[in-house]
């Protein structure tokens, strides 16, 4: 994985330094406070309901043991023992004290870590796919591009005052796995039809909150020399055009929508043709320094299967359960990529523990190359595991919870905080992701039901990606209460598509029994081997409606 | 910032977080208490002056953000209890983690 | 007060409408009535515009020749459209002077600077809480940047290259 040199690690030290200095100056007063706001933001500092949160950058979902050590640390000293991982590979604390802050980034600094532009109106922390390196479906890893972008976005001079936030993904694998449609930029490495280069194809105006929509190409190649300055002509056309006068209108998306993709684009390519790319590019020297990090790890040379691993699965039905359903194969022989599952049943999906995060820490080390993964799904990924290795790992995970099998299952909930803890929020998230796991608990049903993909917001800002799951549950305020809509048929894969809004709002309560319903007309209308979200795809709606609120469904029965 | 633009209907309490920590205080007689039950409650126009007065004031003085009124009910107890539920989590902490914030400090002392 | 990279300078120009631009050494005039402005100076005589930073820059082209100070106005300091017009004034080839007019905070200092403006025109109110010093010492607090291309001293991107070129041996 990437390490800082002498000038990264200077940045993050006289960043923090800035940020200190930042602080001051509003106590001082010579900082209002509207304007301190935007400079606490972009250091990833939020004013909660209860507390500060800090927001904490795990560029593209890679970490190592000390910097998990480290986080787990923070929590205990700044924090109240967890910390939540989100859908955007990032760490939060819930609560921090803003004079604490400073302190905590310098902790973050000793492990080359940081808070920059985790929020705020600039370009935020940059995602990718996080089995990078392992999936045998990668045309290139996604990592080395993401950190020259990461560098690239760092406290950039023109582009830190946008209309708005500005989310960039890449992906290097035909199957996405790093939702770069729902992007403002989303990236994919491919390899050009005809010559073979590896190049880029470039999305623009993806992004979920209350306008979701899918990110349109504006670019089918680019050569991997061009990406600096491709990206600055599209982040200026963005600066100069995008809407200032309502937040609400003020994303790419909105522009690019408003403008037409042709004009857009037009306009992109015009501001490209203009820059002088040399003189923005990093050079190929630059990418080859950074693309070495990311070179693989030292891995033996073993059978595709092991004795042991078949012993121990013979053995240990728990063990065969979960290596079932959390394993993804890994394109090196010998090796598998294991999910830990953040999302025990009935418990706060992505929320670890600092004695959670320093096990899987010791299980990186140990096992995985020092390497870890955060993904998108809020879980964690130890990466390159021999099959040898596997059980120990496991009863490792077992005695700190953490050996929930159910990855991709309908228990694998994505829960944005909600009102447990967000200062926007309309309603509550989690409980509602808690009272499903639980009710959806059993092993074998989850298995019985096959992929399904729960996503659960607290408000229209959609954090919880509510849009793109299978099952997408929106909380909302309806005379004074909670009330959740439920949206069917939304995907975050390259199949990208919007959910559907299944009838009106209900109550938090009633959720459970609205899924089980839901998931009995999926169960009783697929055919052999069709996903959930496939089967509403064919479907459409209309059989799950009597299902939200559990009207009769004798008609749609006697109909068939 | 200092006061919230609108007033909510009355009797109501001055809530805010402290700007250093982020704590959650409410404005008592003498400053502020991360108590509810100490919260003064206004209950006539004069009392909810009184308390953006103090909202934009402890706001010039560094003490705190993000102050606003919250219209309450008073408890049985005597305690004013936010009618909104929004407010009523901030009063008590995560619902998720009885555990955490007010609802376990204030059990706690 | 005007702040360049070296703390409070003297104002050099004067505000006036175009119609009264040769009553005063360089007036700064609203670009709107640069036709006026030019009508009534002498052909050497130096003039400055203020422009909203909305103007695209194709707009300005024709007009830069002639011109000694373009001042763009930042209404709000989260505003940013500033420093891309600003950019793209120095990518053409605009060598005058550059002014960003608005209450900019001292952190954005260096960003002004790197995107090619040489100084920042305060209202009184940003001023009287930052002083002079505040909007100097700004400018030493990163020492490096990531960005190529933008006119601050340590790209990180060049140092770097220059790090393997003297460690090959002078070979690029
Ligand atoms: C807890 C405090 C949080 C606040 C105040 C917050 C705020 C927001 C806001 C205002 C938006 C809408 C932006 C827009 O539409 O322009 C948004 C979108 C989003 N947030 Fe958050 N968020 C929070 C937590 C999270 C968490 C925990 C995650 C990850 C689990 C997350 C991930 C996202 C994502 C993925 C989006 C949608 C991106 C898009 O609009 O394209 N946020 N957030
Ligand atoms: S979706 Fe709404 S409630 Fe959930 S974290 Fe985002 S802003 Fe908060």
């Amino acid at each position: 994985m990437y390490r800082y040199d002498e000038f990264d690690e200077r940045f993050v030290r006289e960043r923090v330094k800035q940020f200190r200095g930042q602080v001051e100056r509003r106590l001082s007063g010579a900082l209002s406070d509207d304007e301190f706001r935007p400079l606490r933001l972009k250091n990833g500092v939020y004013l909660q309901l209860h507390a500060y949160m800090l927001r904490i950058a795990v560029p593209y979902g890679t970490l190592n043991s000390r910097q998990l050590r480290q986080l787990a640390l923070i929590g205990e000293r700044y924090d109240r023992g967890y910390g939540h991982f989100t859908t955007r590979q990032n760490l939060q604390f819930n609560w921090p004290k803003l004079k604490d802050v400073p302190d905590i980034l310098d902790l973050l600094a000793d492990v080359e870590m940081h808070c920059i532009q985790t929020s705020g109106n600039c370009i935020r922390n940059v995602t990718a796919d996080h089995f990078a390196g392992i999936a045998a479906d990668e045309v290139e890893d996604p990592r080395p591009t993401s950190e020259l972008i990461r560098q690239w976005s760092s406290l950039h001079p023109e582009f830190s005052y946008l209309p708005r936030k500005f989310k960039i993904a890449v992906t290097g694998a035909a199957h996405d796995r790093a939702a770069v449609a729902a992007h403002d930029i989303g990236i994919r490495i491919l390899k050009h039809p005809q010559t073979g280069e590896v190049g880029y194809r470039i999305f623009v105006g993806g992004g979920l909150g209350r306008t979701p929509m899918i990110a349109k190409t504006v670019r089918d190649f680019l050569p991997k020399a061009d990406l600096l300055a491709y990206l600055e002509a599209i982040m200026r056309v963005y600066n100069l055009e995008g809407r200032r006068d309502n937040k609400y209108k003020a994303r790419v998306k909105i522009l690019v929508h408003e403008m037409g993709l042709e004009p857009f684009r037009e306009a992109v390519e015009a501001e490209f043709a203009k820059l002088d790319g040399p003189s923005v590019n990093a050079d190929p020297a630059e990418a080859a320094r950074i693309a070495a990090y990311f070179a693989p790890p030292a891995y033996e040379t073993l059978p595709a299967s092991d004795a042991s691993y078949e012993a121990a699965r013979a053995a240990s039905p728990d063990f065969a359960r979960w290596a079932d359903v959390n394993l993804f194969p890994h394109k090196v022989p010998g090796y598998a990529a294991l999910t830990i599952s953040l999302k025990p049943i009935g418990g706060v999906p992505g929320d670890a523990t600092s004695e959670q995060m320093r096990v899987v820490a010791d299980l990186a080390e140990r096992y995985s190359f020092d390497e870890l993964r955060v993904t998108h799904r809020q879980n964690l990924v130890l990466p390159h595991v021999k099959l040898s290795d596997l059980h120990a790992v496991w009863q490792a995970l077992v005695a700190a919870g953490l050996a929930t099998a159910n990855d991709g299952l309908i228990t694998d909930i994505i829960a944005c905080p909600g009102l447990d803890y967000c200062a926007l929020a309309t309603a509550r998230s989690i409980p509602i992701a808690q009272s499903i796991s639980q009710r959806f608990g059993s092993y074998e049903r989850q298995r019985e039901i096959g992929p399904l993909e729960i996503k659960i917001s607290g408000c229209i800002n959609a954090c919880g990606h509510h849009h793109v799951g299978h099952i997408g549950i929106l909380g909302l305020e309806k005379s004074g209460q909670e009330s959740y809509q439920v949206t069917l048929g939304g995907d975050a894969s390259e199949d990208a598509a919007l959910g559907v809004l299944l009838g009106p709002g209900i109550k938090g309560e009633e959720v459970p029994d609205a899924i089980e319903r839901i998931v009995a007309v999926y169960l009783r209308e697929r055919v052999p081997g069709e996903r959930f979200v496939d089967a509403v795809k064919r479907l459409g709606l209309g059989p799950f409606k009597p299902a939200l609120t559990g009207a009769p469904t004798r008609e749609l029965a006697d109909a068939h | 910032m200092a006061a919230a633009p609108k007033r909510p209907p009355l009797p109501a309490i001055l809530i805010a977080n402290t700007f250093l920590e982020g704590e959650v205080v409410f404005r008592a007689a003498g400053g502020w208490t991360p108590d509810p039950a100490q919260a003064l409650v206004a209950s006539d126009e004069a009392g909810a002056e009184a308390l953006e007065r103090e909202a934009a004031a402890g706001f010039a003085r560094n003490e705190v953000v993000d102050a606003y009124l919250v219209d309450v009910a008073i408890g049985t107890d005597g305690v004013p209890v936010p009618r909104h539920f929004r407010e009523r989590f901030k009063t008590l902490g995560p619902s998720v983690r009885p555990d955490l914030g007010k609802q376990a400090e204030l059990r706690r002392s | 007060m005007l702040i360049d990279r070296n703390g409070a300078t003297s104002e050099a120009w004067n505000r006036v409408s175009g119609a009264d631009a040769a009553t005063v050494t360089r007036p700064l005039v609203p670009f709107a009535e640069i036709d006026a402005a030019l009508a009534a100076l002498s052909d050497g005589a130096e003039l400055g515009i203020e422009v909203p930073n909305t103007i695209r820059l194709a707009a300005l082209e024709p007009h830069l020749v002639r011109v000694a100070l373009v001042s763009i106005v930042f209404p709000a300091f989260s505003d940013g459209r500033g420093f891309s017009l600003g950019r793209q004034l120095r990518e053409y080839g605009y060598a005058g002077r550059l002014r960003a007019a608005g209450p900019l905070i001292t952190d954005q200092f260096p960003y002004a600077l790197a995107c090619g403006f040489d100084e920042v025109d305060l209202p009184e109110a940003s001023a009287a809480r930052q002083p002079p010093e505040l909007w100097v010492a700004a400018l030493g607090v990163m020492s490096n940047t990531y960005q190529r291309g933008y006119q601050s001293g340590g790209n990180i991107l060049d140092q770097r290259r220059a790090a393997r070129r003297n460690f090959a041996g002078g070979r690029p």
